[in-house]
């Protein structure tokens, strides 16, 4: 879509877009071309010079048993938090859309957490699970469990499921909860009126209707845990144990500003920038389709 | 008849108390750390260490509040609160601005590269600053913003879904209003700011909430270039009130930062309701 009616001159104009593009080029454009070029080189221990390997560090990551088990973390957490995020969210929003009055106060108290920082939900949640203060810990312990998320994996790995997608869960409800609103009530009151029970309804009718909505969430949130968990991480595991928690993004960080090594940092920045082109497209694409709907 | 439907399809009666059942008891589990965390930090820290602590607030309130905002751990709250509050007032202000200024030049003029600077900025929201720290990190060190303010705002303004959400917007002013102000003669930046602005500002108070939000929301950046306690930001800066080693952290302290550091986002979320689930379903279209 185009502007029949536009000013002419190219001064003004250049002067406006010049804030964006010179800030975009500065923080944006020089430092992703700066990884994609460091990516190509090893420097050297003391960091005075470096050696160009071509895919060389490339070639290592793939090769590495840890950034292949990094994928494979990475993998099974953003479809947990993904899971664990819109199915509550879709079940409170069916139910308070059920409600005629009412669910302007629950909705005004489900949307809390999405304010609450990642970081600040990963400490709250490690004050709940703290092997040595937490309440749910305890508790659980009284019932026999011995919860230990700093020496169990898996444990570790529940928790900062549960923390990232805690926040989202809001974020979802508020999508769901706007997209059932929309749904015509003259087909619900049709199929009600040929006997349909809510249930039957909901699979049939409800939820083919949110499809758009449940496949734009799914991208929304698999983005989000891969991006944006990196607080909810770094608070509560800081990767481990074993590297049972280290997603892709946290060791870019990891491997960069811990263990200094800029050749791989810089190679798994490009990996992931693939990463996020391909979701990318997936999301444009369907947000296109959805256009001509 | 259509009662009869009605009472089909909404829940009426005992159906309807269930309903509100289950609603209190979502709302209940999601609130429940934060709950946890408000009582926590109005006891004491011996309540805390010998589990399992209380589930209702104590009296410590006060002690427990000013503990954390005038001395807190390694810097006073206050000041990692202030901080907070310029870095994510600098991000939306900074990002608001300089997008309308981008989104008016590619919408309302013919210029030469104008589409080759549209792709520029298209490409900028594809990638998150998670994933090029290292040399963002380089070029704000180069510049000596480490432990600035400007550090902490700018490279986090390179982003473009403010553009491509005042661009559509923009592309939804009838053309006619151009053409007047064309006719009567007026300048560009008259237009600008007399109509294009003002035409504006739902999209540009809803954008501010989500911008704000994000911007007080941030992790990462402030932990790489704020290494001065004094410039860390709140929600970097509970993080680093925990001890090293085997020390016992100050829970009560430290969870009344945490809600510290969700109340000025939540103000901002639960004040602004309507404009913030506006922009959030705007910005992510």
């Amino acid at each position: 879509m185009e502007k029949r009616v536009t000013f002419r001159g190219w001064l003004l104009p250049a002067l406006l877009i010049a804030p964006q593009v010179l800030i975009s080029a500065v923080f944006f454009f020089y430092p992703a071309g700066q990884a994609i070029w460091q990516s190509l080189f090893i420097p050297d221990p003391f960091g005075l010079s470096s050696q160009f390997v071509g895919l060389g560090n490339f070639e290592f990551l793939l090769g590495d048993k840890f950034y292949r088990t990094s994928f494979v973390t990475t993998a099974v957490f953003s479809i947990l938090v993904t899971l664990c995020s819109m199915i509550p969210a879709l079940f409170l929003a069916v139910i308070a859309d059920r409600l005629i009055k009412g669910s302007g106060v629950y909705r005004t108290l489900l949307i809390w957490p999405y304010a609450v920082a990642p970081a600040v939900a990963g400490v709250l949640w490690l004050f709940m699970f703290n092997t040595r203060v937490g309440v749910v810990s305890w508790y659980l312990g009284n019932l026999g469990y011995d919860w230990n998320h700093v020496l169990n994996g898996g444990e570790a790995m529940g928790l900062v499921v549960v923390a990232s997608a805690w926040g989202r869960i809001s974020y979802n409800f508020l999508f769901f909860f706007a997209a059932l609103q929309a749904v015509p009530r003259s087909v619900i009151e049709a199929a009600a009126i040929d006997g349909a029970r809510f249930w039957k309804r909901f699979w049939t009718i409800v939820l083919p209707l949110l499809s758009p909505t449940t496949f734009f969430l799914l991208v929304v949130n698999v983005v989000y845990s891969f991006f944006e968990t990196f607080g909810v991480i770094h608070t509560i595991t800081a990767g481990g144990p074993q590297q049972s928690t280290t997603i892709l993004v946290y060791k870019v960080f990891s491997d960069g500003f811990v263990g200094q090594d800029l050749g791989s940092s810089s190679a798994q920045s490009v990996i992931l920038l693939i990463v996020v082109g391909l979701l990318t497209i997936i999301q444009f694409k369907f947000i296109e389709k959805r256009v001509h709907y | 008849m259509a009662n009869e439907v009605h009472g089909m399809v909404e829940k009426r009666g005992s159906g309807l108390w269930l309903t509100h059942v289950f609603m209190i008891l979502g709302v209940l589990v999601i609130f429940f750390p934060i709950w946890l965390a408000f009582v926590a930090s109005t006891v004491s820290q011996p309540e805390i260490v010998r589990p399992p602590m209380p589930l209702l607030p104590g009296d410590r309130f006060w002690e427990n509040y000013s503990a954390a905002l005038f001395s807190g751990v390694n810097v006073p709250v206050s000041t990692m609160l202030v901080n907070s509050l310029v870095m994510a007032i600098g991000i939306a202000v900074g990002k608001i601005i300089i997008s309308l200024l981008s989104a008016f030049a590619i919408v309302y003029f013919r210029f030469p590269g104008r589409n080759i600077f549209f792709w520029m900025i298209f490409l900028t929201l594809m990638l998150p600053v998670e994933v090029r720290i290292v040399p963002t990190y380089e070029v704000v060190a180069g510049f000596g913003m480490l432990n600035s303010y400007s550090g902490l705002i700018f490279p986090l303004i390179a982003s473009a879904t403010a553009t491509f959400l005042f661009r559509q917007f923009f592309l939804t002013i009838p053309d006619e209003l151009a053409e007047a102000a064309r006719v009567d003669g007026a300048s560009p930046m008259r237009f600008f700011w007399d109509i294009v602005v003002p035409m504006s500002r739902t999209n540009v108070a809803a954008l501010f909430v989500i911008l704000f939000i994000y911007g007080w929301n941030q992790y990462l950046w402030p932990l790489l270039i704020t290494t001065d306690p004094e410039m860390n930001t709140i929600v970097m800066g509970i993080k680093q009130m925990f001890p090293s080693g085997d020390d016992v952290a100050d829970w009560p302290v430290i969870m009344a930062t945490s809600i510290l550091a969700m109340i000025p986002p939540v103000i901002v979320v639960v004040g602004m309701q309507r404009l913030f689930i506006r922009g959030l379903v705007d910005s992510e279209k």
